[in-house]
């Protein structure tokens, strides 16, 4: 095994440990913080995999994503505030 | 070879910082200072697991002069950028957001935003 | 006039930096990547130029400004941004918090400005802007460690917020 590959499981091992607070809350802020940090380390893992497979399209992918993301954190945190 | 070191590294003290990271998100009493190593480690942690792929471009540029690694490169240059300035931006509006429900910060000695809109 | 300009500018610079590497045209660029560019220029800049330039922000136009903006981003910032998450990580470890919201006075006069301090103040140690006063541009920050004698006080200055350098000062040269 690669040493990105490596990394990849070590950062989907962090993804499921940060599920742990999505699904348990205890307040909807609590989990989207929780999809906040799942969303940079999904961007992160899609930069190391773009090494390990050696495709460049997947890090153009990392940032549509990076960007899409926040919008929707965006979106999330405004519904919570009670602006939209 | 220096190379390859500097690589590990660098993968390490990001997946260092990824896991405080996390284990802060878990271990935290209130959003705020969830937010705090949300915010400040992974962001942390993605740029210097991002910084790896760049020294391997590079590496692999000065062997190769295959143009693809300099494109490689350029475009984690410009991920890491994105990350950086939108997580800021998005934990300041998640902040927001928690302030305007009616989240208060846990154990605060001091809130000068309390009565303020 | 000026604002079609500069968001088409920008817009097109964005284009031939993602696509660098397609060909061979000035070493980087297939002619077919120049010709998009150029009719992407074209309909972001007819679409987006009211929300992306305001007058009142011209400064940020002046190419020395980009310069600093990078050695700031590469200097300063990012030690900073290591001394805080060394911080974070200790309080992860130890979990010894005491938190707290203070007023923070910005002294920004523009909105890139604010921004950039914003942004600055959330990854820089212990500090986490929660809410902005628009009329005068002072920040409301989460700190996560409050010393006993800053707590008293009415409002903070926002080089006090920063431990190593005075980056205030930095943004204020880059964005204002």
């Amino acid at each position: 095994m690669s040493i990105w590959m490596f990394t990849v499981s070590v950062l989907c091992a962090l993804m499921l440990l940060a599920m742990v607070r999505l699904v348990r809350g205890p307040t909807a802020a609590d989990r989207v913080v929780a999809l906040d940090a799942i969303n940079t380390l999904v961007v992160a893992s899609m930069i190391v995999l773009g090494v390990a497979f050696k495709q460049i399209i997947f890090i153009d992918v990392a940032i549509i994503y990076a960007l899409l993301s926040y919008v929707g954190t965006l979106f999330i945190a405004k519904y919570l505030g009670g602006e939209l | 070879m220096i190379l390859n070191v500097l690589i590990w590294v660098a993968l390490g003290i990001g997946l260092f910082f990824n896991t405080l990271g996390v284990i802060g998100i878990l271990r935290f009493p209130d959003v705020y200072t969830r937010l705090h190593a949300d915010t400040k480690a992974t962001t942390f942690g993605s740029i210097f697991t991002s910084i790896a792929v760049v020294l391997y471009a590079a590496g692999q540029y000065w062997h190769t002069l295959d143009g693809q690694y300099a494109t490689l490169a350029l475009h984690t240059v410009i991920a890491v950028v994105v990350l950086a300035i939108t997580n800021a931006t998005g934990a300041h509006a998640i902040a927001r957001a928690a302030y305007r429900r009616g989240h208060r910060p846990v154990q605060a000695v001091v809130d000068h935003l309390e009565g303020k809109p | 006039m000026l604002a079609f300009i500069v968001t088409a500018l920008f817009s097109g610079a964005v284009y031939l930096l993602l696509t660098a590497g397609s060909g061979s045209v000035l070493h980087f660029w297939a002619p077919t990547e120049l010709v998009v560019a150029c009719f992407v220029a074209l309909a972001v800049g007819l679409v987006a130029r009211k929300y992306f330039a305001h007058a009142r922000q011209r400064a940020v136009l002046n190419p020395v400004r980009w310069v600093l903006g990078v050695a700031y981003a590469v200097g300063p910032f990012f030690l900073e941004m290591a001394k805080a998450n060394v911080d974070v990580a200790y309080r992860v470890i130890t979990g010894r918090i005491r938190p707290g919201i203070m007023r923070v006075k910005s002294g920004m006069k523009t909105d890139v400005g604010t921004l950039m301090l914003a942004n600055s103040i959330t990854l820089t140690p212990g500090t986490l802007t929660v809410d902005i006063d628009e009329e005068t541009n002072d920040l409301y920050v989460h700190f996560i460690n409050l010393a006993d004698e800053t707590k008293a006080r009415e409002f903070l200055e926002a080089e006090e917020v920063f431990g190593l350098f005075n980056c205030p000062a930095w943004v204020r040269r880059i964005a204002e």
